[in-house]
Order: structure tokens, then C-alpha cells, then sequence
């Protein structure tokens, strides 16, 4: 569950949030649309506490997960050991790069993988920390038709019971989790 | 169309370059002609065979290697302490700056004379070399730590990372380039700077009393020879410490040139 009060949030001269109001359930799929700058990113590093400079209430009760806008992969370490450093779990730490199709590649160092290839990285860690909220920044850039379709019903399959919280440009992408949708203008 | 020229392979382009700097040297000693000046390639060689059949060369060499490491060493402990500490706590950082930027001023023959007076004159090598070097560790630490991802430290943060792996996965593996350029720049520095204060307060059994009595009998052939052993026991320590410092390590395992890709 998340709760959102009278929340308040400039940049500078920017007004971001003028007396937001939020107010999400525990399990579910939201999505977050608005132009840039509207705000989306910046609630979600609200939400999960990474920027604390605001006015108002922001309160939720859940272990949150992350897929960033950026992957922020360790880069001394493998793709398995990125992921499995957040869960210390060998099993889903291989079934995870095996369902996002980086089975093969698991013993490479991010500078040895592609864009994609790292946020599929991103993606299962997130996947393999024990959460209750996923927040999504733009997950899916830089995947292709297919393994974006199989990393989507991964992550509806899993996150069924858990509140998920998407920010993307890309519309389908939040028809293709079945979203609700929360416009931001 | 032009065809680009072969590069020659490193140990034969090594040797040239080395041959060519003999070549300079021979020919600058060939022009003074007085060997009590500049003694001439041969002459010095003669002269370093001639010590390395003596066992006060051995005692000499074994001595100020033991003396400068010890400084080193210290020094490169107390750096990365004081370098942690002053990346994490401001006050501290406040406190210690001003010191090591008094150090990095003074003249290191300042230091030597204070030695003189404060200290043992067998200790004052180890002394000096551990000055020369700390502000630069610590200051390589500092900065190392500092310049640390703060998107990974925010990603530890949302998994939950314990304080020993934000240490191990991400404060070390940040730290590391610049401890090892740190090591690197400061192995001569502590060679220059130990064997300077050897000859300035004549430690017992060390290269700069040798390189002192060198001078005094106008020995330059042996001042030569002593140098050349500097630049050789300084090439081989630092290529011995590299390795054990590199190790096996990918150098694309620590590319952090590569951090995080934005893939937006």
C-alpha cells in the first residue's frame, strides 16, 4: 500500500508537485503517464525514499524493489553475481537469467553485455529481491519485440500479488501489464 | 597507397630506446672527456660488477630496501585510514587537510634536518619516505572513495546491502584504481626521497652513505653504479608490487570507465 498526501516538490523554480494526492492499494498494476518532467520519476525516487527533500506525507508499507531508469550494475561483478548479491539465492538467482534468456551469458561482466542484455540484469534483479512493491523506471528500453513479451509475462506471472508501480513512454508497454492508469499533466 | 609501418614489439623497441639513451650518455661523457665528471657506460659497468662482487653492497642494498619498504608500508596503511576517515566525516577532514597540505609544502629537506634532531638517525629514511608518501595515498583514498557511483550506493541502499558488501562490492572495487595509481606514483617518490635523507644523515649500511662516499673521494664511477642500482631496485620493486597489487584481476572486471550504462 501507498499513500501519497499534500505532497509538495520543486526543482529550483520548477513546481513538480503542488499538494499531490496518491493513494494505491496493496496489490496491483499502475501505470504513470505525463510528458517529461511531469514528475514521474521523481515520485517514484519519493516512494522509495532516495529523495527525502519534499513537503507533505509519503508513507508505504512494503519492502520496495527497483528497476531504475539507469541499470546501476555493479560493474566488478558478473551478471549472476548482480543479481544474486541481492538475494543469496542460487536457484532463483539462475532461474531468473534463465526466464529473462541470459542463461548463457550469466558468467559476463556488464561491460561485456549489451544494452539490453543489462537491463534484462536490472530487470531480474529487481525480480529476485524479496519485495512487496516493484517501482518500474522506463523498464523495457532497449529490449526487442520478443524478449520484451517474455520479460512482461515474467513479470506479471511473478508480481501478481504485488503492487507495481510503471513509468514509461511507451503505452503498450503498460496495456501489455494490464495497468490502471494515473495521468500526470 | 602507402603501407603503415610494423610496430616493432615492446622488448625490442625497450632496447632501443635504452640503447639509444646509452648511446647519448657515451657520447655527452666522450665530449667532457674527464671519466671524475661523467664517467663513460663501460667505465660505470666495471665499477657496478666490481661492487656487486662485494657483500657491503648486498648489506647496503638489503638495508635501505628494508628501510624505505618499512616507510612505505606505513604510510600506505596510514593513508588509507586517514583517507576513509576524512571521505566519511567531515570534521575529520577539516582537521587532517590542512596537515598533509603543510606536508605536501614543506621541502623534504626540511624534514630530514627536523629528523635529524627529533629522531634516531637509523629511523629518519623510514621516516621520511612514510612523509612523502602518506598525503599521497591519503589524498588518492579520499578522492577514491569520494568519487564513488552515488547510483550504486542508492541501488545498495534499496537491496538492502550490508555495510560489508557496499565495502567489498562497491567502495573497494571504486577505490582501487586510484590506491593502485597512488602506489605506483609514490614507489619512486619514496625511493627519491629515502635515499636523499640516507645521504643527508649518513644511516649505517644504506645506498645514499654509499653515494655520499662516493663524492667525498670523487668515486663518480661508484656514484654512477649506485645510481643505476637505485633505478633498477625502484624498477624491479615496483614491477614486483604491481603485480601483487593487479594480481589477476581483468582489467575489464575493473573498467570503471564503464560503470552503469544509461540506457535512456
Amino acid at each position: 500500500m501507498i499513500t501519497v498526501k499534500k505532497l509538495k516538490k520543486s526543482f529550483d523554480d520548477k513546481i513538480i508537485f503542488n499538494g499531490f494526492d496518491l493513494s494505491l492499494p496493496d496489490k496491483g498494476t499502475y501505470y504513470i503517464s505525463g510528458p517529461s518532467g511531469s514528475g514521474k520519476t521523481t515520485l517514484l525516487r519519493i516512494i522509495a525514499g532516495l529523495d527525502t527533500d519534499y513537503e507533505g506525507t509519503v508513507e508505504h508499507d512494503g519492502v520496495i524493489s527497483y528497476v531504475f531508469q539507469e541499470n546501476r550494475l555493479i560493474p566488478s561483478l558478473t551478471a549472476y553475481q548482480n543479481v544474486f548479491e541481492v538475494c543469496r539465492d542460487k536457484e532463483k538467482t539462475t532461474y531468473l537469467l534463465k526466464e529473462v534468456g541470459l542463461e548463457a551469458d550469466s558468467d559476463k561482466y556488464p561491460a561485456e553485455l549489451s544494452g539490453g542484455m543489462n537491463r534484462r540484469v536490472a530487470i531480474a534483479r529487481a525480480l529476485a529481491f524479496d519485495h512487496d512493491i516493484l517501482l518500474l523506471d522506463e523498464p523495457f528500453t532497449a529490449l526487442d519485440g520478443e524478449i520484451k513479451k517474455s520479460v512482461i509475462s515474467l513479470i506479471k506471472e511473478r508480481e501478481a500479488d504485488r503492487l507495481i508501480l510503471l513509468v514509461s513512454h511507451d503505452e503498450s508497454e503498460a496495456d501489455a501489464l494490464s495497468c490502471e492508469r494515473i495521468e500526470f499533466r | 597507397m602507402k603501407k603503415r609501418a610494423k610496430a616493432l614489439p615492446a622488448p625490442l623497441r625497450f632496447l632501443l630506446v635504452f640503447a639509444f639513451w646509452v648511446g647519448v650518455w657515451w657520447i655527452i661523457s666522450a665530449i667532457v672527456g674527464k671519466e671524475v665528471l661523467i664517467p663513460s657506460p663501460p667505465v660505470v659497468t666495471v665499477h657496478l660488477i666490481g661492487l656487486l662482487k662485494t657483500s657491503d653492497f648486498y648489506l647496503s642494498v638489503g638495508m635501505s630496501v628494508l628501510r624505505i619498504t618499512a616507510g612505505f608500508a606505513a604510510a600506505v596503511l596510514l593513508g588509507v585510514i586517514t583517507g576513509v576517515l576524512c571521505a566519511v566525516s567531515k570534521t575529520a577532514d577539516a582537521l587532517l587537510s590542512p596537515l598533509f597540505s603543510v606536508i605536501k609544502a614543506t621541502p623534504v629537506a626540511s624534514f630530514i634536518i627536523l629528523a635529524l634532531v627529533w629522531i634516531n638517525k637509523e629511523l629518519i629514511p623510514v621516516f621520511i619516505s612514510a612523509l612523502m608518501v602518506l598525503p599521497v595515498i591519503h589524498g588518492n583514498v579520499r578522492e577514491g572513495i569520494k568519487s564513488t557511483d552515488k547510483e550504486l550506493l542508492e541501488m545498495a541502499r534499496i537491496f538492502g546491502f550490508s555495510k560489508k558488501q557496499k565495502l567489498t562490492r562497491i567502495y573497494l572495487p571504486s577505490v582501487a584504481p586510484y590506491l593502485t595509481a597512488g602506489v605506483k606514483t609514490c614507489l619512486g617518490l619514496a625511493w627519491k626521497a629515502g635515499v636523499a635523507s640516507e645521504v643527508l644523515c649518513f644511516a649505517a649500511y644504506s645506498i645514499g652513505n654509499k653515494l655520499y662516499q662516493s663524492k667525498v673521494y670523487l668515486e663518480t664511477a661508484d656514484m654512477f653504479a649506485w645510481t643505476v642500482t637505485v633505478i633498477v631496485i625502484s624498477v624491479i620493486i615496483e614491477k614486483l608490487l604491481m603485480s601483487l597489487v593487479v594480481g589477476n584481476r581483468s582489467r575489464k572486471r575493473y573498467d570503471n570507465s564503464k560503470k552503469t550504462e544509461k540506457v535512456v
